[in-house]
């Protein structure tokens, strides 16, 4: 049968085109103009790329931009393998699969800055149940005056937040796969490991790579709950990007770096999620 | 456009994004592109092609301009070839 071939149906592609350029892609190019002037007020001066310049040589960046990393490969290598496990624990059916996926879906529908605040409580020594209980187990935790204190608390804040996604992610991918499946490895006698290795896990492919890039331009972006938690201390131990970012930007109006910094993030975080991308779909183009 | 805070470099640059992507457009309509397999290790398209080196070419910009005093014609240069290297055999 011959194909009718027309183009019309880019017009539909229109509406959301003419949305992104306004909302992403004119503020984008704005602040590719405020990197390469000095602005004050109406006045501005053409700087070329010196802000790079002094952006890519701040050491304190530099030192951001690590714990950024470190920061997002942490959240990754606990969530992605908890949320999977979490995921295959759960009921399959019934009103307890309901009741497990109504827990679940609590985290995420606390808004970010109380996150912030529930951990701040949660963790505090003297009223926070958390920081209470590890103290009385004779523990000397407080996240406002130690540095790997802090960490741990923003880790186990984000983990707490965030797993469900992946968790409920998985969860829908897991269910939609065909019994058939399963009634095969049944009849190879495959062990519950080769029914996860060689059925569920590479099922779960597509929803997996969603997952993973949520989570890393997420945390890759972080902002509300750290500042919240730590306000980026002690000293500059849970600065991250966006903090950094926002300092610059806002508190000490020095839009010119500022610019230059929001576009070597938007490189990094573009780069990064495009070499995930690529990793996790470049098996199915072989 | 007081707003946006043009200069004529940025929108020289714009306008040279601008025309990578028309010239695209046209080239695909024109000859549809064929995903093929050169020296990156995947298996690439026309448009994965230009967008490898686009962002290649930035993080070319951005080292030479962290670690180097170098003019920028310098990694200028560079990329155009990376983007006619990667386009030919990527």
């Amino acid at each position: 049968m011959k194909k009718t071939k027309s183009n019309k149906a880019w017009f539909l592609v229109l509406p959301v085109f003419i949305l992104v350029a306004f909302s992403a892609i004119v503020p984008l190019m704005t602040v590719v103009n405020y990197s390469i002037q000095d602005i004050f007020g109406a006045t501005r001066y053409f700087v070329g790329v010196e802000w790079y310049r002094e952006i890519l040589n701040n050491s304190r960046l530099q030192d951001s931009l690590v714990r950024q990393f470190v920061f997002s490969g942490s959240v990754l290598l606990i969530e992605v393998p908890l949320g999977i496990a979490v995921a295959l624990m759960m009921p399959k059916a019934g009103k307890w699969s309901v009741v497990t996926l109504l827990v679940l879906a609590l985290p995420l529908l606390v808004p970010l800055n109380v996150v912030g605040t529930i951990w701040q409580i949660f963790g505090r020594a003297d009223i926070g149940l958390f920081g209470w209980g590890l103290n009385a187990l004779g523990m000397d935790y407080n996240y406002a005056a130690n540095p790997m204190d802090a960490w741990f608390t923003v880790l186990l804040m984000d983990v707490w937040h965030w797993t469900s996604l992946i968790a409920l992610l998985c969860y829908s991918g897991l269910r939609a796969i065909p019994d058939a499946y399963y009634q095969a490895a049944s009849i190879d006698r495959a062990s519950n490991w080769a029914v996860f290795r060689y059925i569920q896990l590479p099922k779960l492919k597509s929803v997996l790579l969603i997952g993973v890039l949520l989570r890393f331009m997420d945390s890759f972006m972080i902002y509300t709950e750290p500042f919240v938690l730590t306000g980026g201390g002690p000293g500059n131990s849970t600065t991250f990007l966006s903090q950094a970012l926002t300092k610059m930007a806002v508190g000490q109006f020095d839009i010119g770096p500022a610019g230059a910094f929001s576009i070597i993030y938007f490189l990094i975080i573009l780069l990064v999620s495009w070499l995930f991308y690529t990793a996790m779909t470049h098996g199915d183009s072989k | 456009m007081e707003w946006m805070a043009w200069t004529t470099p940025s929108a020289l640059f714009f306008v040279g994004i601008g025309c990578i992507i028309l010239t695209m457009v046209c080239w695909e309509i024109v000859s549809p592109t064929v995903a093929s397999k050169g020296f990156l290790p995947i298996i690439t398209t026309r448009g994965d092609r230009i967008f490898i080196s686009l962002l290649s070419a930035a993080f070319i910009h951005l080292g030479f301009i962290g670690l180097t005093m170098l003019p920028l014609s310098v990694p200028l240069t560079i990329a155009i070839i990376w983007l006619f290297i990667v386009m030919k055999w990527g």
